[in-house]
């Protein structure tokens, strides 16, 4: 599913962000990445979705080099992909429904295939009722689930989530994580970018820990415990 | 394409307009102007062109003969203006054909000069035409001192003032409509810079719902399309109504000036103007797009 090969990325003003990583991720799995402010995760979540090329070394999505791929070949990689941030990423104009629907209006959808699939997804993540509110309307969880249903409207192979809970309260950030651990057992992927120790340590899935740019710990059903 | 992604860049290049609606105002009325300025400017140097080559074709000089002459001084007469330097043709035109030829260049009005006939005032005349257009006011000059010679009359200047004005309408044309041109390229690109600006964040949403650069920036090319074709329309309405109100009242003022009436004519100018407008917007949004908005 996903294949970094002795990955290195350097940025024009000179911070390596990466050093000499390699990762295997296969598909169907929940994989969390821990590791301090600075340690590379946000950089390695970048060079999935290819919002940044590697200085050196190969990245692999799905069987596609993605280093190789070609500019305008890239927003069909980035439709395999749902992604969720911290921030929500929510366009303030547009309520619960036309958030989730631009997604598939972005593909080209049509509005009948619209129409019947975001309510399916709505109802996925529990918000049927608030298809028509604006986001301000919205509290923080209500907000993250509308960002996950579009992330996964699309049926990406891989959610990569950065601090999906980082602007949630504890009992919000578990139900949202529920929702993706349902996700996950629908056989997509997801790499999840977290500092919410508590869920990791509690969820036993695989851990990456990272420091200074390298991978320094892998393990199946691990822990959050890093020593920072 | 499905007619949803359709829907949708109308629907997102309309909401851009109105919510830049002074700038799309703003860049609307330059296009005008310098549409306007294009248009008028064609038009009357296609007016001028049209005269000018109807005047010239006619440039002749016409001697008019003192009242009586014996048929026997006509004949020296004649033989006398074709051996004037520079002359080619000449022909005489009795009393009578001078006076039938005003009342056709009258057209219907020409009951205006009945009654004429019985005492015609037009003298009798010889028509000259020389070889080269050049040459007229010289040879005019030495008709006019042949005896028996009343009046020599030619297109004293007119030809030449056309001409010039053509050559000063046609600079001064160009030079405008590309300052002004290049205005309203310049204020397009900043109104589609300040959509863009105002969408940065939805932009980068796109981006990362995996939108191709063609459904990024189509409403934003489409914004500044809708711009040129507006301010184009509007111009060319204006163009087009202006033109056809001066044509009837030159026609019935000056009946004898002929002015450019040639629907094809019109309809490639008009149409080369909304063209131009078009562009214009086109050109606006490429630009601004190009630096602002690298996806």
């Amino acid at each position: 599913m996903i294949q970094l090969y002795n990955v290195s990325k350097i940025y024009a003003n000179g911070v390596k962000a990466l050093n000499d990583i390699n990762l295997h991720i296969r598909k169907g799995e929940f994989v969390f990445l821990v590791g301090p402010s600075g340690a590379g995760k946000s950089t390695l979540t970048k060079l999935i979705c290819r919002e940044e090329l590697p200085s050196r070394g190969q990245v692999m999505i799905n069987g596609r080099n993605v280093v190789r791929m070609k500019n305008r070949e890239v927003p069909y990689l980035r439709r395999k992909i749902g992604m969720v941030f911290q921030d929500f990423r929510l366009i303030p104009g547009k309520t619960v429904f036309e958030n989730v629907a631009f997604a598939l209006e972005i593909t080209g959808a049509s509005t009948k295939e619209i129409k019947r699939v975001v309510p399916t997804v709505l109802r996925m993540v529990g918000l049927e009722k608030k298809a028509d509110m604006l986001p301000a309307h919205l509290s923080g969880g209500e907000q993250q689930r509308t960002a996950v249903a579009r992330a996964i409207v699309n049926n990406p192979v891989l959610i990569l989530a950065d601090e999906p809970t980082g602007n949630l309260d504890p009992e919000t950030s578990w139900e949202l994580m529920k929702l993706f651990l349902d996700i996950n057992r629908r056989g997509t992927t997801i790499l999840m970018a977290t500092h919410a120790w508590d869920i990791v340590d509690a969820m036993k899935k695989r851990v990456v820990a990272m420091s200074h740019g390298l991978i320094v710990r892998d393990e199946e059903s691990g822990g959050y415990g890093y020593e920072s | 394409m499905s007619l949803n992604t359709l829907r949708y860049y109308f629907r997102e290049a309309a909401t851009s307009i109105v919510r830049n609606s002074w700038l799309s105002i703003a860049s609307v009325g330059t296009i005008i102007i310098s549409l306007l300025i294009l248009g008028g400017s064609l038009l009357l140097v296609l007016n001028v062109r049209h005269i000018t080559s109807t005047v010239e074709s006619s440039l002749e000089i016409t001697v008019f003969l003192a009242d009586g002459l014996e048929q026997e001084h006509l004949d020296r007469l004649e033989e006398e203006i074709k051996f004037v330097p520079g002359v080619a043709r000449v022909q005489f035109v009795t009393k009578e054909q001078a006076l039938e030829e005003l009342k056709e260049s009258f057209g219907e009005r020409a009951d205006v000069l009945s009654g004429l006939e019985e005492d015609n005032p037009l003298p009798n005349s010889y028509r000259v035409k020389t070889r080269e257009a050049r040459m007229v006011p010289d040879a005019a000059q030495q008709l006019a001192e042949l005896d028996g010679v009343e009046q020599v009359r030619y297109g004293q200047g007119v030809v030449e003032k056309l001409l010039a004005l053509t050559h000063w309408v046609r600079i001064w044309g160009t030079v405008l409509l590309v300052v002004l041109g290049a205005a309203a390229v310049f204020l397009i690109a900043t109104t589609i810079r300040m959509s863009v600006f105002a969408r940065r964040r939805e932009i980068g949403i796109m981006k990362m719902l995996g939108a191709t650069n063609l459904f990024v920036r189509m409403p934003f090319m489409l914004e500044g399309m809708i711009i040129g074709l507006v301010g184009g329309l509007v111009a060319v309405l204006i163009i087009n109504f202006g033109y056809l109100s001066l044509l009837n009242k030159v026609i019935i003022t000056l009946p004898f000036i002929q002015l450019v009436d040639d629907p094809v004519t019109l309809y490639r100018v008009l149409g080369g103007m909304l063209g131009l407008g078009f562009g214009i917007g086109a050109a606006g949004s490429a630009i601004s797009l190009h630096r602002f908005l690298r996806v």
